[in-house]
């Protein structure tokens, strides 16, 4: 549709040329009417509802022809003001807030934030070493999920759909297993200050097994359907290349600045949760394009399920050992069991604080309504995300509720390198480049 | 969580010129506004907060401190050591110099900024804003916190974005939230929020909103308007 005016200019914007409105399918059509005019200079707009965009990006395109001369990215679309929300909750709510801001990492956010939150406490030496191997599984399988997301929809968006449905098929076995263990696919509030919410449930182990002698067998596929796949490659070496010098100066972390060569992961650097107990490889790759970062992807899945192996054996050693910090003033007094509709509290534990011991009842009803006091002072926490470096600064002014939040997520650096990925490039590569970079919205806007 | 009285420390610190960050004055056990029939309404707690720390820091805070100094010697207001986190508090003035010497130095070499972010502390008279940028030595496997302040009336901060361009969005997030104003930033416009927005939504006198609810004929209010401990 051919028009004079902009119906998208905001007020006071002057339109500039003519506009196109593209409504799908007629993309023929504007091209040959551009290519009658002498101007080749085309703005586009991409997004923020196009399903390539991952969620709701914005990418304003200049093109000469079908080379990109500009690109910027404009956020915001998907801010839900999470970070003043909690400062109105108290410590422990503040889980089910950050669980929601990466979709696709919940318990990354989760771990970030209470690990700071911990640290604030004093309590980080505490933390009991089932719950930190439960943690740590609970993140590498979150970490598989994650990339199986991104080889997933990449993989799609360059039109090979089978990646995309083997991808989401393993990844529901593993919301399966997290299902099973924290009671939520996703957005699962699980990892609390002091430890986590729950212990493992009887079948727990058994079913990671499954998980792991399910992913074995399935993850080589992606290697055999893409590694060498001509049209794979075609479309993803040397497309959005980024080197070493330009992740430092734009804060690039994780599979991005892996794939430059650089050997950088927080988990061997600086490790959290007990990471050192554990023995895994860091990917590198030695070309800083798209393919790379895919290489480094699928080889961490591979790094991941060696990961979830040890922990089997550990928690299988573990078993009947606390997951929560021994500190009454901290930690939740009952776990729950899950009752014949499915959920439900424990019933030794209401039995005891309804008919035995009323300063119990007093402590569990001070602890739920009022929480725990974190002591003055600020922290910041990093940690390895799939995406990145996922932090969390938190402030306390000495209360029960949070002072200031804030997370530090790796997306909303890395989408500041959009343009040097994608100008210089091909129209369609931006996708490729998109795709490769791995934003969450959810996580870039908050 | 022990709650002594930190009167001498404070005193020492306000001598020291620097804006000494508040010590909250709790009275009562509920917010601001409500009744209290706990029975705890005549109570005063002072929260203690972290003080300036003397040397020796421990750890590598001292090698870095003593760098810093010896290349910029009034770079530094206060040295904070809290949790095993080294913080610098930097005036202001000085921030661009101690930043872009913190990246280049080779024996500081911060070379990577992976966070800014702000903080609105409204009982602190004249440095209401506080930036604080995050950075790390990947060289050196070093973290450290820059923290400058700045006063409601005049939110003015050098922006860094010169030295760490990944600093770009986040000071445009922290403009957007706070409405800090970073001197030489390329481009400082919204970016979270719609760009007609106006305020800034994380500063502490921004409502948050909501809406009562009616259930059963009984009205509970929106969460900030809530009774609640604190």
């Amino acid at each position: 549709m051919k028009e004079k005016t902009d119906f998208y200019a905001g007020s006071g914007e002057a339109g500039e040329g003519t506009v196109y409105t593209s409504m799908g399918g007629d993309w023929a059509e504007i091209a040959k009417e551009q290519a009658a005019s002498e101007d080749e200079t085309l703005v586009i707009n991409m997004g923020p509802q196009h399903p390539s965009t991952h969620g709701v990006l914005r990418l304003m395109v200049e093109c000469d022809g079908e080379t990109v001369t500009k690109i910027r990215p404009g956020i915001g679309f998907l801010h839900t003001g999470i970070e003043k929300n909690m400062e109105y909750r108290s410590w422990v709510q503040g889980t089910t807030f950050v669980t929601r801001m990466d979709y696709l990492t919940p318990l990354f956010n989760e771990v970030a934030y209470c690990l700071a939150v911990e640290r604030l406490l004093g309590i980080e030496d505490q933390i009991p070493e089932r719950a930190n191997d439960i943690r740590i599984l609970m993140m590498e399988l979150n970490r598989i999920s994650s990339h199986l997301v991104c080889i997933g929809t990449g993989g799609m968006e360059i039109g090979a759909l089978t990646v995309m449905t083997i991808g989401f098929r393993e990844r529901e076995v593993i919301l399966d297993l997290l299902e099973a263990i924290t009671g939520l696919r996703m957005n699962h509030a699980y990892i609390r200050p002091g430890g986590v919410a729950n212990d493992l449930p009887e079948t727990g182990i058994a079913q990671l097994h499954d998980v792991i002698s399910w992913l074995e067998k399935h993850l080589g596929e992606y290697a055999d359907f893409c590694n060498e796949n001509p049209i794979f490659k075609g479309r993803m070496c040397n497309v959005a290349y980024q080197d070493l010098s330009a992740c430092f100066a734009l804060g690039v972390t994780g599979p991005m600045l892996r794939a430059t060569g650089y050997s950088w992961d927080l988990r061997k650097e600086m490790p959290y949760c007990g990471y050192e107990n554990y023995d895994f490889d860091v990917i590198t790759w030695d070309a800083p394009d798209a393919y790379g970062r895919f290489r480094v992807r699928l080889a961490e899945m591979t790094e991941s399920v060696k990961i979830l192996k040890q922990c089997a054996d550990r928690l299988e050693a573990s078993t009947g050992q606390p997951v929560m910090v021994d500190d009454p003033k901290i930690g939740w007094p009952a776990q729950l069991a899950v009752g014949p509709d499915g959920q439900g509290n424990s019933h030794e534990h209401i039995k005891a604080i309804m008919g035995e011991s009323m300063e119990a009842l007093i402590h569990h009803f001070k602890l739920v309504t009022e929480g725990f006091r974190v002591p003055a002072g600020q922290a910041y926490v990093p940690i390895e995300s799939p995406k990145g470096e996922m932090a969390c600064h938190v402030v306390s002014d000495g209360g029960t509720k949070p002072f200031r939040v804030h997370m530090r997520d790796p997306s909303f650096n890395h989408l500041q390198s959009v343009p040097i990925q994608c100008e210089g490039g091909m129209l369609a590569d931006i996708v490729v480049a998109v795709g490769s970079i791995d934003p969450v919205m959810g996580g870039v806007d908050r | 969580m022990s709650e002594q009285t930190p009167g001498a420390e404070i005193a020492a610190n306000a001598d020291q010129g620097r804006q000494a960050k508040p010590v909250a004055v709790r009275k009562g056990m509920w917010s601001q506004g409500t009744g209290d029939t706990s029975g705890y309404s005549g109570i005063v707690r002072t929260l203690p907060t972290p003080t300036a720390a003397q040397q020796p820091f421990g750890s590598y805070f001292d090698e870095l401190h003593d760098r810093l100094v010896a290349l910029i010697p009034d770079a530094l207001v206060q040295v904070v050591v809290d949790r095993g986190e080294l913080t610098f508090y930097v005036a202001r003035e000085k921030l661009a110099e101690v930043i872009q010497t913190l990246r280049d130095d080779a024996f500081l070499r911060f070379e990577f900024c992976p966070s800014v972010s702000g903080v609105h502390y409204p009982e602190d008279t004249g440095a209401e804003f506080h930036v604080v940028y995050h950075l790390q030595s990947m060289t050196h496997r070093r973290r450290l916190r820059v923290e400058t302040t700045c006063p409601d009336s005049d939110p003015h901060v050098p922006s860094v974005v010169a030295t760490y361009p990944a600093a770009d969005w986040h000071e445009r997030e922290t403009w957007d939230m706070f409405g800090v104003i970073f001197d030489g930033h390329p481009h400082l416009t919204r970016i979270l929020m719609p760009d007609d927005w106006v305020g800034h939504p994380q500063r502490k006198d921004y409502p948050l909103g909501g809406i009562p609810i009616e259930y059963k004929g009984t009205v509970v209010p929106p969460v900030d308007a809530r009774r609640v401990y604190r």
